[in-house]
């Protein structure tokens, strides 16, 4: 007899919570946990870490994070703009930016503006390893913020330029209170999106070359990690991140949710 | 320089051998119009006609392949004219309304005047509250425009061109979005505008608005105006059969 239609779905949901829970305890049990408790949960090391961790290396973390951000969306708007420009100078050289820091990879950016730079151009940029780690990690951020602009700019309705010029606002006035204020409504989500990957990419500063006080959390773990010979470092700067960037999701899961209440 | 120098006694709008093609594809074919202060033009025709791209001419939103535009005799198809000035004296209402969904009714209506007028916010707002008022939103003021109906959005939308104390109206079917039991709410604020001595020229569908508002009806095909005259005259004994044929279809 076959079974009823609300069984067999609760059969199947059964059996999928089964198989998960089988599968958590397979890899649990498979963890060798002598081992890896001293080596990764060390409490002893962990202890030795605070407050430093939190005062050097989440404190650069945060910083790295805010000024490259800064930074990316300053430059990220007028390459959306030149982008978006009716003048062929403009769009190409802001392609050619987009293309080229989109194109490498971070760690290459970073590398060529530290030591690259200083040779062809016989100019360093101010700031030592920190400053050039950081205006590195600023053209990468404007490239890949730039088309997520442009992209919220060319998502409002052509309707809305249409209106505001109707009512003789001139073609900045409307980019600036018209467009642009919808513009970055609609760039909510990417825009989180490019800040926890920049939050991640800050991870890369060190390449520059880096200082006691200038380190960030990842740099700080692994430099913890060779002097104390033990991994805990890296699982406490891991839970660090998500201290931060779990909240951050979150607040703007928040602000995406009233702001769509409020249109 | 040029826009200074309103000719009070030219016609409000002047259309002068308007061609407007894209590529291959030519939507006005040499248009002659011409609508003097305080008369209400309506334009019908069908869908293709050029009838919009017509409209959008007269504030430059299309611009014109070949012709002239001449607002308040001030030529705006001249390159030098200073289009965001003319437009000031030239209100546009949209099919969609397109009021700005980020801001308040209120701020819709005070934002053109507080950063191209450059009134006080005070200032701003009284003019805005005053218009409110005029087209029976008053209470509205702090709405936001997705809590609105169509028929309030687009009166909003009026109320906003109107902010900007335009010397003539324009009206690009203003009534084709909205649900058949809000299209008379925003009729009813266009017949007062017009009551008023609006100067206006409206595309629409409505052909009782025509008969009983307009002051004169066009019959736009094919890119030309093939039929002028008394809106009562047109409707009810058509001279040319494209109109003949158009009215048996649609009334």
């Amino acid at each position: 007899m076959a079974l009823k239609r609300r069984t067999r779905t609760l059969l199947y949901r059964v059996t999928m919570y089964v198989v998960f829970f089988a599968v958590v305890a397979a890899v649990a049990l498979s963890i060798n946990w002598q081992r890896a408790i001293p080596q990764f949960f060390n409490l002893e090391v962990a202890a030795k870490l605070f407050p430093d961790i939190i005062l050097i290396g989440l404190r650069n973390t945060i910083l790295f994070t805010l000024i490259a951000f800064t930074g990316g969306v300053l430059l990220g708007i007028i390459l959306a703009l030149m982008k978006l420009s009716s003048i062929g100078l403009f769009r190409w050289v802001a392609t050619g930016w987009i293309e080229l820091f989109r194109g490498l990879p971070a760690l290459l950016t970073i590398f060529s503006v530290a030591f690259i730079v200083p040779i062809v151009f016989g100019w360093k940029v101010p700031g030592g390893p920190v400053g050039a780690g950081l205006l590195g990690l600023i053209l990468v951020a404007s490239a890949y913020i730039a088309e997520v602009i442009r992209s919220g700019i060319q998502a409002v309705p052509k309707g809305q330029t249409e209106a505001a010029r109707s009512l003789g606002m001139s073609p900045m006035k409307t980019m600036f209170w018209i467009i642009l204020p919808q513009g970055f409504r609609i760039i909510i989500p990417p825009m989180t999106n490019e800040l926890v990957l920049l939050l991640k990419d800050t991870s890369l500063v060190f390449i520059a070359g880096s200082f006691i006080w200038s380190k960030e959390l990842t740099t700080f773990a692994r430099d913890a990690n060779s002097a104390n010979a033990n991994a805990t470092p890296l699982i406490v700067a891991a839970l660090l991140y998500l201290v931060v960037t779990i909240p951050l999701t979150r607040f703007t899961a928040w602000l995406e949710r009233r702001m769509a209440k409020e249109r | 320089m040029s826009t200074d120098l309103i000719d009070v006694h030219a016609p409000a709008i002047q259309v002068q051998g308007l061609v407007k093609a894209y590529g291959d594809n030519v939507v006005l074919k040499g248009i002659d119009l011409t609508v003097l202060s305080g008369e209400v033009v309506c334009i019908i025709g069908p869908s293709g006609s050029g009838k919009s791209t017509m409209l959008r001419s007269v504030n430059l939103l299309e611009t014109p392949t070949d012709g002239r535009i001449l607002v308040e005799g001030i030529d705006i198809t001249d390159p030098e004219t200073d289009i965001d000035r003319v437009r000031q004296r030239i209100g546009m209402v949209f099919q969609s309304f397109n009021l700005f969904p980020h801001l308040s009714v209120l701020d819709n209506l005070t934002v053109a005047q507080r950063r191209v007028k450059k009134r006080s916010k005070d200032e701003a707002e009284r003019v805005a509250r005053e218009m409110l008022g005029r087209v029976g939103l008053a209470e509205k003021a702090d709405a936001f425009p997705s809590h609105l109906s169509g028929g309030q959005q687009q009166r909003v939308a009026i109320a906003r061109a109107l902010c900007m104390n335009p010397d003539m109206m324009l009206f690009d079917e203003p009534t084709s979005a909205l649900d058949p039991e809000l299209v008379g709410e925003v009729l009813q604020v266009m017949r007062t505008l017009a009551d008023e001595g609006m100067t206006m020229l409206v595309v629409t569908h409505e052909m009782g608005f025509a008969r009983e508002v307009g002051s004169r009806l066009i019959f736009m095909d094919g890119g030309y105006i093939l039929e002028q005259g008394d809106p009562r005259e047109v409707l009810s004994n058509p001279q040319h059969a494209r109109t003949q044929d158009f009215l048996a279809r649609v009334l």
